[in-house]
């Protein structure tokens, strides 16, 4: 008889099923990347990837689709962390795109560089010919990614359809694709915010600055405080003030709300977080605003 | 905490959405802003009450056509677990929905209507949760608040079901009377069955045991990735050769004799590591890295296990299969791409034995072909030797996935029966 239960923490759990499904990547595809913004799931994903390869170095390099609109505090943590890593990093730059003349920007004070990037992200696929692209969505933000595979088929063009989805049993993943398509790999799938948090902690894993809270200017629009930045339009009825604050998530200046914080440790996020009412991308995001199902419709054109 | 991962199946009509929906918002996991826009939809719509089934069903064409298409997966978690929420539609046109939720799932939840009883659409779903070896099985005879909160319909269902189950091979099998609406028996024990003993629903998934279900008795390794730095200058790990994967069953101790498949040769674990630093012990479902004591020729696909304990090595198997496609149907000679634990073949349909109907278990020998989620029992003769174990036994080592070589889809699910 067995002595003892052999039970298994939540953390440890989805670490295991992490670094499955990387090694899984690593072992089927020849040309494989992965996304990685200096946000905190892009992070956590990298420590999975240190983790999944130790003592060698992880067989992909990193990519980051740059808006030029990001926090310099993010794109100096992508940067040193890469660094840090012996890591390859692949910028693909939004302005290039635009300068191309491959995607034409928004104007007006709500304009924003979120929906440009899924040009940018497929052309920079199509250029180093990526087969599978590792993302760090998880499941747990927004009900169309609720029903995402693991192992998420792009078309051609780069498109997911939701209806016509590959089944996904145990822990086997169907990773056949013709030339110029590819998968976007989810291997955070099945973590929640509280657990990206629970891990950020348990592994003392070092985030950009300002998940923490800061002294910001910012002002108010839509019930989301936006920060005093120049790539950020405010109009004269939108008047600056100092506050104390945080991010959730990271993303544009332009549509990446803060949160009033003043949780200045991860300890205290994660106290934050589970007391709070309010998912991480309604408190913070515009780019979801838009529709009911604003996710689904960027996702469907190739949308990380 | 740990995890425990579950499947619902039922129907809206049976109030799966409104059980999940309460689930998750007397757990808080649901949050005011995705209420809002679901009291909002449901405003929206003329929809006198909160419709909680529009929190899962996030697709267009769901909310369009009132109906869920795909597999969701919700999260929440109490003080004691961490709980995944399968959530599988109902309907017979997506019987594949069900096999993959209930794939990986630690237990299953059916949902009855106490008025309609044990429908056509329960027995499916019981049966395919035996078929997948789902190892707890929850009944939950819902919309008790229409029938009085009686007993003696509780216990009618119960003893209509039990005598279909005892057909099937379900471990554990627990009825719970609830009322997903009013929240009876969901959470807390409900004031309105005071004949009724047992858990309220929450309570039972918190405290059913799944420790013991995964198989640690067989020690089964398949290797999935060999680990070499290349690194010239870091002399620490010059000749490292590490084989990484995750352990599918039985435990893995340094110093432990194994034998490596399908060499057939014995060797000893030197250590087990990990990024962390070397450990003493490796089971499911953990992912680790281990280093033999001598120099192997060992590649993905391959199997660590015991000399005294080792999967069967076979190339032709019998199994249970569930087809998913759409368009081409499963019939002798079809020859199909195979996934096996880390190993890939091609497998050639030698026999369809029988179409199973799933709803009388009847099985009909004369098929000569499977279509859409139907399921039956085949022969398979794969290109090169697996090293399986039965299903039953082990649900890693006994399950694979067949693959169209022409749409590359995934297009059926397999049990292994037996191997030889």
């Amino acid at each position: 008889m067995l002595q003892r239960d052999y039970t298994t923490s939540q953390l440890d759990v989805l670490e295991a099923e992490a670094i499955h499904i990387m090694r899984e990547v690593a072992a089927e595809f020849e040309r494989p990347c992965l996304l990685f913004s200096g946000g905190k799931d892009s992070i956590v994903m990298l420590r999975i990837a240190e983790k999944a390869f130790w003592p060698a170095a992880m067989p992909f390099p990193l990519m980051h689709v740059d808006t030029g609109h990001n926090f310099d505090e993010v794109i100096e943590f992508r940067d040193r962390r890469s660094q840090e890593l012996g890591a390859r990093l692949i910028v693909a730059s939004v302005q290039d795109s635009i300068d191309q003349g491959r995607v034409v920007e928004d104007t007006g004070r709500r304009a924003s560089r979120n929906r440009l990037q899924t040009t940018t992200l497929l052309d920079a696929i199509e250029e180093h010919e990526f087969d599978a692209v590792f993302g760090g969505a998880r499941r747990d933000e927004e009900k169309a990614r609720a029903k995402e595979r693991v192992f998420s088929f792009r078309d051609d063009f780069g498109q997911w359809d939701p209806k016509n989805q590959r089944p996904e049993l145990w822990n086997l993943y169907n990773s056949r694709i013709r030339k110029g398509e590819h998968i976007r790999v989810f291997p955070l799938s099945n973590w929640t915010e509280l657990d990206v948090w629970d891990y950020i902690r348990r592994e003392g894993i070092e985030i950009p600055s300002i998940y923490f809270a800061h002294t910001r200017k910012v002002f108010e629009r839509d019930g989301m405080l936006l920060p005093d930045a120049e790539v950020v339009q405010r109009g004269d009825d939108e008047p600056l003030f100092e506050a104390v604050v945080r991010y959730r998530t990271v993303g544009d200046m332009t549509c990446t709300g803060a949160v009033q914080s003043t949780a200045a440790t991860v300890e205290e996020i994660i106290e934050e977080i589970a007391a709070t009412r309010i998912t991480e991308r309604g408190a913070t995001r515009a780019d979801d605003r838009a529709s009911e199902a604003a996710m689904e419709d960027r996702k469907r054109e190739g949308y990380f | 905490m740990d995890i425990l991962r579950f499947a619902t199946a039922g129907s809206v009509d049976d109030g799966k959405s409104t059980l999940i929906g309460r689930l998750l918002f007397d757990s808080k996991a649901i949050f005011e802003d995705q209420l809002e826009a679901v009291e909002r939809t449901s405003r929206d719509r003329g929809t006198e009450y909160t419709d909680l089934s529009l929190l899962t069903d996030g697709l267009r064409a769901e909310r369009e056509q009132g109906i869920t298409i795909d597999v969701a997966y919700r999260y929440f978690a109490t003080p004691r677990r961490k709980f995944i929420i399968a959530d599988t539609p109902g309907h017979i046109q997506y019987t594949r929905n069900m096999v993959t939720g209930a794939s990986t799932a630690d237990l299953a939840i059916i949902l009855i209507d106490a008025r309609k009883g044990v429908l056509e659409q329960s027995r499916r779903h019981a049966f395919l949760t035996s078929l997948l070896r789902v190892p707890h099985l929850v009944l939950a005879v819902n919309k008790m608040d229409l029938v009085d909160y009686s007993q003696e319909r509780f216990e009618e269902i119960r003893e209509e079901f039990t005598a279909f189950a005892s057909k099937l091979n379900v471990g554990d099998l627990t009825f719970i009377p609830i009322s997903a609406l009013n929240g009876d028996n969901v959470v807390s024990r409900s004031e309105n069955m005071p004949w009724y003993n047992g858990s309220s629903l929450l309570h039972h998934l918190e405290n059913v045991h799944i420790a013991s279900d995964r198989n640690l008795v067989d020690v089964r390794f398949p290797v999935q990735y060999v680990i070499r730095p290349q690194k010239a200058n870091d002399h620490a790990f010059h000749d490292y050769r590490g084989y990484a994967g995750q352990v599918a069953g039985g435990v893995l101790k340094p110093g432990d004799e194994v034998v490596h498949l399908p060499s057939g040769l014995t060797t000893r674990i030197a250590s087990i590591d990990t990024f962390d630093g070397p450990v003493e012990e490796a089971f499911p479902p953990m992912s680790v890295t281990l280093r033999f004591e001598d120099d192997l020729d060992i590649s993905r696909g391959d199997m660590i296990a015991r000399p005294n304990n080792r999967p069967h090595v076979a190339q032709d198997l019998e199994a249970m299969v569930c087809w998913m496609a759409d368009g081409a149907k499963l019939a002798p000679r079809t020859k199909l791409t195979i996934k096996h634990t880390t190993r890939t073949a091609r497998a050639l349909v030698r026999d369809l034995h029988y179409r199973l109907d799933v709803n009388t278990l009847h099985r009909d020998e004369e098929a000569t072909s499977l279509g859409l989620n139907e399921i039956g029992r085949v022969s398979l003769r794969v290109t090169q030797p697996l090293f399986v174990d039965d299903y039953a036994r082990n649900r890693l080592t006994g399950g694979f996935i067949l693959v169209d070589e022409a749409t590359n889809g995934t297009v059926a699910a397999g049990m292994i029966l037996e191997a030889r």
